[in-house]
């Protein structure tokens, strides 16, 4: 949860990125998803590194914050790396001792696979999580989906609910912090002793909590009506959605960069990924 | 003037515990409130202030009596949602806690709440968002993160949100009770602006009497019934019968209160501590005074 926190950061700035519509930038992640698993040959594959590699500069977001949201993937990139290291069969053998048969092949495939974790990582973050507010995000989010409010999906109660969530987790945290103190002043400990005991440890903390966030919503509630909240039906917006040229831009950009994999993958020459 | 609130006979109980014991919160409490004024009502913890606040925001329904808002009577069989939220459109409430009234996570999107829920156009909301803003001070915060302000600055939101609605009246319901004080100056400040400047008209709940004696009128609860009323210089004089009811006076008052059983003739209706001062050292330089208009 922790690390779920610092992968989905924003990063405060004024790119072009940063300024996209979030509703296309939502559409343009999901599209850059689709070309980097459509991407099978190497110098596809390079083609998509540059494209990263320009986005993160374009973003104008520290390479060391990049890394840093990559650093929790580290074991599921080493684990793919390495089954296909072991579990691909080639033609040019490397290392043939006792079981072990290692492949060239099998290492290029790894390589491959672990810039695709890599670049699908960076390059959606750098796209859409760095460079856009949660609250940028639920909006575009409720937009793109208001269609299905008329199939009777609880669209807006949806975004409302992350809106809120937004809005109270870190006020639930602070609150966290200071029942933890509370309970530690009393003698409690929660850094000892066994896994159960640790966790048992924790029910004065959760128990507090709970009541306080319970109590919380229903003054929150209160609250909300006195502000003539009615639910989403007659309710407008002050910001407006705008798109603009640099949307266009973009679109164009990835579009050039989804033909450009599919050529390659048809004619250049070279290796290409075995999955 | 026309008269904003009006409230003729209202009681309410809350329901009972298990042994089914229901506890009466107002028993036949009336007063009216004009345009404009700056009301403030105080009484003792469980007094039925917070029940009356909601009463005349209508989260609750009075069980007998009547509520007029703005001429119109809101306890009617006949009222519908929609009367309701135009009733809300008029009176708006400030709650005690400023963490579990704001809503959204940037300030300005928290304030373009209620004009949102009311449907007004884009721009508009934006016009109303910057002028709220403005109005209490807080327009160099528009686009922080509302959980990172302090109290009084949280609060300062709170009451931005509740102006943002135009409204003509809004019940401050203990809105200072969790500032330290230098944040309960900034939101008294602020409110008392509001009354002199934008014409809104004020009820202050609050159990600081200081706060109190900045009022035109004084509403004074006790058991679900309001015992006295008037303005701050004459209830605070009856210093005795605020203590019966568990109440503080403001310091000034308990202080010329002791020097007057010691014998010495002064007004108890002083509330700033230079006049109060003035008024002693007068009374005991043994010189007669003409300044208990009470």
């Amino acid at each position: 949860m922790k690390a779920d926190i610092a992968f989905g950061q924003y990063y405060e700035g004024n790119s072009f990125l940063h300024r996209l519509d979030p509703r296309w930038k939502i559409l343009f992640s999901i599209f850059y998803i689709v070309v980097i698993f459509l991407a099978k040959n190497v110098f596809a594959f390079a083609l998509l590194v540059l494209s990263a590699i320009l986005l993160i500069l374009v973003s104008r977001i520290p390479l060391r914050m990049i890394l840093r949201g990559l650093k929790p993937l580290i074991f599921i990139i080493a684990f793919t790396a390495i089954i296909n290291i072991f579990w691909l069969k080639g033609k040019t053998v490397l290392v043939d001792w006792w079981i072990i048969h290692i492949y060239l092949e099998g290492i290029i495939n790894a390589l491959l696979i672990v810039v695709r974790v890599v670049i699908l990582v960076a390059g959606t973050s750098v796209l859409l999580t760095y460079t856009t507010t949660p609250l940028a995000l639920t909006d575009g989010l409720e937009r793109l989906l208001s269609p299905l409010a008329k199939i009777r999906l609880p669209v807006h109660e949806f975004s409302m609910m992350m809106t809120i969530a937004l809005r109270f987790i870190p006020t639930l945290v602070e609150e966290t912090d200071k029942i933890m103190n509370a309970q530690k002043a009393r003698g409690a400990d929660f850094s000892t002793g066994s896994l159960a005991r640790r966790a048992k440890a924790l029910i004065p903390i959760l128990i507090p909590l709970f009541i306080s966030a319970f109590r919380r919503a229903e003054e929150l509630a209160t609250a909300m009506e006195c502000r003539c909240y009615t639910g989403g039906k007659g309710r407008t917006r002050m910001n407006i959605l705008h798109s603009s040229w640099r949307d266009l831009a973009m679109c164009l950009t990835l579009c050039a960069l989804c033909a450009g994999v599919v050529l390659l993958n048809h004619f250049a020459p070279g290796y290409t990924l075995a999955m | 003037m026309s008269t904003i609130i009006k409230a003729e006979h209202l009681s309410y109980s809350y329901p009972g515990d298990e042994e089914g014991q229901s506890v009466q919160a107002l028993r036949d409490v009336s007063f009216s409130i004009e345009e404009g004024e700056f009301v403030a009502i105080l009484g003792h913890n469980g007094c039925g202030k917070s029940t009356l606040a909601k009463i005349l925001c209508m989260i609750l329904l009075p069980e007998e009596g009547k509520l007029y808002i703005d001429g119109k009577n809101m306890t009617e069989d006949s009222i519908t949602e929609a009367d309701i939220n135009d009733g809300r459109r008029k009176v708006g409430m400030v709650f005690q806690n400023p963490d579990n009234q704001l809503v959204a996570t940037i300030v300005e999107e928290d304030i373009a709440f209620g004009p949102e829920n009311l449907g007004l156009p884009p721009e508009k909301i934006r016009q109303r968002v910057d002028w709220a803003l403005k109005t209490v001070g807080m327009t160099k915060y528009a686009r922080h993160a509302a959980h990172r302000l302090s109290g009084g600055q949280k609060q300062r939101v709170a009451i931005a949100g509740a102006i943002a609605m135009r409204r003509k009246c809004i019940i401050f319901d203990e809105s200072t009770a969790m500032l330290d004080p230098h944040g309960r100056k900034e939101v008294m400040d602020t409110i008392s602006r509001l009354n002199r400047e934008e014409g809104i008209t004020v009820i202050h709940i609050t159990h600081y009497m200081n706060e109190a004696t900045m009022a035109d009128r004084v509403l004074v609860m006790q058991q679900g019934g309001i015992i006295m009323e008037g303005k701050p210089t004459e209830v605070f004089s009856r210093a005795e019968e605020l203590w019966q009811a568990k109440l503080d006076v403001p310091q000034t008052t308990e202080l010329l209160w002791h020097v007057r059983q010691a014998g010495y003739d002064v007004a108890l209706d002083i509330f700033d501590p230079a006049d109060c001062a003035a008024e002693i050292a007068r009374a005991l330089e043994g010189k007669t005074h003409g300044g208990n208009n009470t």
